[in-house]
């Protein structure tokens, strides 16, 4: 045993000597050598892909992201086949140690609803209002109508037509409806009862699209659609945000503030294993469809140089990838999140028993 | 049963090359029985917990973790149904036309348009579908079909454009190339001398068509419609796209539905849970029985007609 603790730290040292460990984390270095390997999510394939390439060009770190879906995520960092795994719903604490893994939120986004109603010549984002529990009837299919008593109610300034209520959602498991059945869960009794919260559930009414693009192309062609879509995609296509009602019984427009006050106000601290689903969460101002997305790594490793390498990537993500982030409509994790994240690494992430985060 | 015709010489390099194809040929038998018990064994975990009702059950729902096949199996064979109710008479009449009754130049420029058809990959024919045919088929083809047959309950429900009819339409397009490449050929092969006593005899090319090329042919064209039958079985970007997705069995074509083969393509990279994942599984292993049932079906049909209206090819 002495033995092979030796070799560690002699492998260690000799690494050291290489001139690899000896730099602070955001300097330049020279990581060409460096091949990290992550799949999972595809939410936050855009942005990871995006990092990696700046990153690249800075260290000459290489780092292949295989956005294959969270579930394979998962099941992929369990099998050790990949150095990082990602996914859009956490997984639970128990689930986390049993495999010997961690993991940490590393960006944010939020879910839209989206609607169309060419007919009513409604065009303005953001001046439809829904209640949470009218959300939740509606993907019930108990609200059928746009004309329905408990939508004018709301909505008095908007002359709401006789039209049929067309249900969009994702026919693809994914991790943007697992945030926004979770949400329909904690806001509806219900909903919790028949539907339930999953990456696919069982809808009750509606068409299923493939991807964000699928039910956005939908949502901007069926008219009296509604439909539910990562921020971006609403922006990017110009459709027509529903404004809802949060915690606080405030009515918010979903926006980058908007997401990142959810973020701030939820309890990170005391959720072992980072899980924080970020909807319903409190707060004058917060969205209530937000969620986060999540790498999963293990805790013990057996390259020190590879594991090194890959959190000083994540870090100069959190640090420096920021305007990257929010420029893809994503949003940043807030710098005390990323303090708590970084001290996790320090005391669990380790190779041959010695803590390799921060690096010395 | 040998491998091969025994010569009583083999020199060594000839039993050589005689072993390697042999090898290369029971290679395919063993990926055939690997895949049948690979997905058999992934998928006992489904059929353990469902029982028979699996293949019965119209519910799928990953929430609870309750799986039923109905949906799925009923949208595979009724998008396979409405694409082959088209693609079957259209290729035969597009064969025909090549190999009978235009000039060899138009034959070679359309034959050729055909085949580069059978050459697009599937998803384009499902992003086409999504983008420009569903939208296509909202606006003219539903409010006419509704106008026309307003009683069928076939032709009910909303006018979005996707669902099981344009499913299987766009299938329909998808496989016709296959089956009218084929048609052409076998028209080709049918001897001159056969068609030109047909028409010694007077009769019309209607006649010769229907009573001498067609017969002449048919055990081939059937065969040919199964190999396009196949192929509508297993297709799975196009149909994505289109067909709405919902594990629900319901009258209307408009309505949404789903596939084995979208069901998979849909959910496979999400399932986490081992039961959701055996089901999946499960679903393909249906997939695999009715694509191999259906193959040894048209065999057997295929020597039954070859016994009873002979034919040449």
């Amino acid at each position: 045993m002495k033995k092979v603790l030796g070799t560690i730290a002699m492998v260690s040292m000799m690494t050291a000597g290489l001139g690899i460990i000896s730099q602070p984390a955001c300097a330049k270095e020279d990581l060409s050598k460096v091949n990290v390997n992550g799949a999972g999510a595809s939410f936050p394939y855009p942005l990871y892909s995006k990092w990696a390439y700046k990153f690249n060009e800075l260290t000459g770190m290489k780092l292949n992201y295989q956005s294959i879906g969270s579930g394979g995520g998962i099941a992929q960092i369990k099998a050790k086949t990949v150095d990082f795994g990602a996914s859009d719903a956490p997984l639970k604490h128990e689930d986390l140690e049993q495999n010997g893994l961690i993991q940490f939120p590393m960006i944010m986004g939020g879910v839209v609803p989206v609607v169309n109603f060419q007919a009513a010549g409604l065009k303005e984002a953001g001046s439809l209002k829904l209640s949470n529990e009218l959300l939740a009837d509606i993907f019930l299919g108990k609200v059928a109508m746009w004309n329905d008593e408990k939508i004018k109610s709301l909505n008095p300034s908007i002359d709401l037509p006789a039209l049929e209520i067309t249900v969009v959602h994702r026919s693809d498991g994914s991790g943007t409806t697992w945030i926004f059945t979770n949400f329909l869960m904690k806001v509806s009794e219900e909903w919790k009862e028949k539907v339930g919260t999953g990456s696919a559930v069982s809808w009750p009414v509606g068409i299923g699209s493939k991807g964000n693009e699928g039910v956005a192309n939908y949502v901007k062609r069926v008219d009296g659609s509604i439909g539910y879509v990562e921020y971006a995609y609403a922006v990017q296509n110009k459709l027509t945000y529903v404004t809802l009602k949060n915690q606080a019984g405030n009515y918010v427009n979903p926006s980058i503030e908007s997401f990142q006050a959810a973020a701030a106000n939820a309890d990170w601290e005391n959720s072992p294993g980072y899980y924080v689903v970020l909807t319903d969460q409190p707060g004058e101002n917060s969205w209530p469809i937000t969620g986060a997305s999540f790498i999963i790594v293990h805790k013990e490793q057996a390259n020190k140089e590879l594991v090194q390498a890959m959190l000083t990537f994540f870090d100069w993500c959190y640090r420096n990838g920021q305007t990257m982030a929010t420029e893809l409509d994503y949003v940043p994790i807030p710098s005390n999140v990323v303090e708590m994240v970084e001290k996790t690494w320090s005391e669990n992430i380790v190779v041959g028993g010695k803590s390799v985060w921060p690096k010395k | 049963m040998k491998l091969w015709n025994s010569r009583s010489s083999l020199n060594g390099s000839d039993f050589v090359f005689r072993l390697l194809s042999a090898v290369c040929a029971l290679l395919v038998i063993a990926l055939i029985v690997a895949v049948f018990l690979q997905l058999a064994e992934s998928s006992m975990l489904a059929f353990r917990q469902f029982g028979f009702s699996f293949l019965l059950s119209q519910k799928w729902n990953p929430v609870t973790g309750n799986f039923g096949a109905a949906s799925s199996i009923y949208g595979t064979l009724i998008t396979t149904l409405i694409a082959m109710l088209i693609a079957v008479p259209l290729s035969l009449v597009i064969a025909l036309f090549l190999a009978e009754l235009t000039h060899p130049v138009v034959s070679k420029v359309v034959g050729t348009c055909i085949e580069l058809l059978a050459a697009i990959p599937s998803i384009i024919y499902g992003m086409w579908g999504l983008f420009v045919f569903a939208p296509f088929m909202s606006v003219y083809i539903q409010p006419w079909l509704q106008a026309a047959f307003p009683y069928l309950p076939i032709f009910k429900g909303p006018k979005m454009g996707i669902g099981v009819l344009s499913a299987g339409i766009i299938l329909a397009i998808m496989i016709l190339p296959f089956i009218t490449c084929v048609i052409r050929d076998v028209f080709k092969m049918v001897p001159a001398v056969v068609k030109e006593s047909g028409y010694g005899m007077g009769s019309t090319t209607w006649e010769v068509t229907h009573k001498i090329t067609v017969r002449y042919g048919l055990t081939s064209i059937v065969g040919a419609c199964f190999l396009g039958l196949g192929r509508a079985l297993g297709e799975t970007m196009a149909v994505t796209f289109v067909i709405g997705n919902s594990h629900r069995i319901t009258p209307s074509l408009f309505n949404a539905g789903s596939s084995i083969a979208s069901t998979l393509a849909n959910e496979f990279a999400e399932a986490a849970d081992p039961l959701h994942l055996s089901s999946l599984i499960a679903l393909g292993f249906v997939l695999f029985i009715v694509t191999f049932v259906v193959q040894v079906a048209a065999r057997l049909w295929l020597r039954q007609m070859q016994k009873s209206f002979g034919g040449g090819l």
